[in-house]
């Protein structure tokens, strides 16, 4: 019985392979891009499900994908509860204070060489650092609720944004610059005309960066101390219990959220900077 | 060197503000221990209270920089107050992980260039893998492997070797893609077998890539390393004096962790970044 199961995932693996193979040979048709990737991801479910099931895996080590959606649906108030506090709360409203904040500060360093010189590699090398571990230092200021997470997430997101935002103000030719001069252009209409546009790019690519880190810094701040909801508060006391499936159906919210989070930052990317030769000839 | 000064200014800048930031966070605790001794402050006595508390909401540069003293120079290496020996506990975590992310990365890139189907099936999944937080399943992982009888080294190295494998793939496909039709056209027509395609094109043109990729990678590694040491009781590592200084309202221990890790990022940083000028220069690139 359980040998079969095994068995079974060996043979949904050279199935998916096989099907992949076929795919990637095919003449480039809509569609395809999509079912090479779907493929593979329902392969690896499948064979998730056979193996652990075939070999009999106990649920507090790896639960099945089966479990994990039961779990899912099972708990769907509370994971909304905790997607609200941890995703709504805190990362959405750090993001927006700590990239609105590297926005502004990117604008006033810009018009400064002497900041600029002394602001970038010193915020180049913030970003590389484990700022994570300010966490305890913010719940320490903040409290247990919200504030302290959205200040993790905040300071988090300053960083990257902010170089990315110098960068990109900077990324205006030096003729363009200068023909914006000679249309006697002031200071905030070359701004708005020529390098807000041009710096486009550069910023999306910052507020990308920090979608990935909102969601982090927000689930991370909580294991330092949360109210009793929460993402993180939730894995870390279900991992306690060895409730995994509630665990994985936690990190399944923080995947949906995360991946919806960067591709709206996406979809607005394309909106905004739709004439850069990155966006074009898709 | 024409930034030097510039760099000093804003770090000047930054300290002063941290001075004033302390003045202002634990002046309330100050003028409640005035009213209790019944005395009142003048604003002198109130800085250098404020400057010189025992678990301060902010505490001072100076105090941090005397805990950082303390905790390395003062202390025997092996003891456990010794920042240096949670560091080496922290940073031989990082580096076993970091190499097996880097090779895993490497090769995972090297498989997607070469074949179709797999540049088809999991390249989305990589990029898409990059939007979901991993930290978030730190302690499940470290919980998980305890209960089959694996602790302390391998379970941390796993989430630092799961996060540093994701830049590196990334940053290394795009290098190995590099170079131009061209070029592959010219070592079609010198009868170059897929090997020394490999070696002689593919390879060193995907450095420059592979290094600053290395680099995000490192740091990665190191911040999966100390949220690793965060959850089960952790004993040892510098994640370990963070939590320990959360739990125990020691935030001038909680600051000198800080530190220790911004050092060691930055020395690994600088490392990668010395191996990768020595190798730029032997390969002939002047930058």
């Amino acid at each position: 019985m359980s040998g079969g199961l095994v068995l079974a995932a060996l043979v949904v693996w050279a199935g998916g392979w096989w099907m992949n193979a076929r795919l990637a040979r095919m003449r480039a048709r809509p569609g395809l891009g999509l079912a090479a990737p779907v493929v593979f991801g329902v392969t690896v479910l499948l064979m998730w499900e056979l193996v652990v099931r075939g070999l009999n895996v106990p649920g507090a080590i790896l639960p099945p994908p089966s479990a994990i959606g039961s779990a899912f649906v099972v708990n769907g108030g509370t994971l909304w509860e905790d997607f609200v506090q941890t995703f709504l709360k805190g990362a959405l409203s750090g993001y927006a204070i700590g990239c609105g904040l590297a926005f502004l500060v990117a604008l006033a360093v810009d018009r400064s060489g002497f900041l600029k010189r002394g602001l970038l590699p010193i915020g180049n090398f913030v970003a590389a650092l484990p700022i994570i571990g300010m966490a305890p230092i913010f719940v320490m200021w903040f409290g247990f609720g919200w504030q302290s997470k959205a200040a993790v997430v905040a300071v988090m997101c300053f960083f990257p944004m902010l170089v990315n935002t110098v960068q990109g103000l900077a990324a205006a030719d030096r003729m363009q610059a200068d023909l914006m001069r000679t249309y006697a252009a002031s200071p905030w209409q070359t701004l708005a005309k020529l390098k807000l546009p041009a710096a486009g790019p550069f910023i999306f690519n910052g507020l990308k960066i920090c979608t990935t880190l909102a969601l982090i810094g927000a689930i991370v701040a909580e294991f330092f101390g949360s109210p009793t909801l929460g993402m993180g508060f939730r894995i870390s006391t279900q991992v306690g219990r060895l409730a995994l499936d509630v665990v994985w159906a936690v990190i399944l919210v923080a995947a949906l959220a995360g991946s919806a989070f960067y591709g709206l930052v996406t979809l607005l990317e394309r909106a905004a900077t739709f004439w850069h030769p990155s966006q074009r000839g898709r | 060197m024409r930034s030097l000064i510039p760099i000093l200014t804003i770090l000047a800048a930054i300290v002063a503000i941290w001075y004033a930031g302390a003045v202002a966070l634990n002046a309330d605790w100050a003028r409640q221990q005035a009213e209790r001794q019944e005395r009142v402050l003048t604003f002198s006595e109130l800085v250098a209270e404020t400057w010189s508390q025992d678990r301060p909401r902010l505490p001072a540069p100076h105090q941090v920089a005397v805990e950082l003293w303390d905790t390395t120079v003062e202390q025997r290496i092996t003891s456990r107050r010794s920042l240096i020996h949670h560091g080496w506990i922290t940073l031989s975590v990082t580096l076993a992980g970091f190499a097996f992310g880097a090779a895993l990365g490497i090769a995972l890139a090297i498989g997607i260039v070469y074949n179709r189907a797999m540049d088809m099936s999991v390249m989305p999944w990589v990029i898409a893998s990059q939007t979901i937080p991993i930290l978030a399943i730190a302690p499940m992982i470290i919980v998980v492997l305890n209960s089959v009888g694996m602790q302390g080294f391998i379970p941390k190295a796993i989430i630092a070797t799961y996060l540093s494998f994701f830049p590196v793939t990334v940053g290394m496909v795009k290098g190995l893609r590099a170079p131009t039709q061209m070029q592959l056209d010219q070592m079609k027509t010198w009868n170059a077998s897929g090997l020394q395609g490999f070696l002689r094109l593919r390879l060193p043109s995907s450095m420059p890539y592979l290094f600053t990729s290395l680099k995000i990678a490192i740091a990665a590694s190191l911040v999966g390393t100390i949220v690793g040491e965060l959850p089960t009781g952790a004993v040892a590592g510098l994640g370990a004096r963070l939590l320990a200084g959360s739990y125990y309202g020691q935030t001038v221990q909680i600051w000198s962790a800080l530190f220790a890790a911004a050092a060691l990022a930055a020395v690994l940083i600088l490392a990668v970044g010395a191996v990768e000028k020595f190798t730029m220069r032997r390969m002939g690139f002047t930058r």
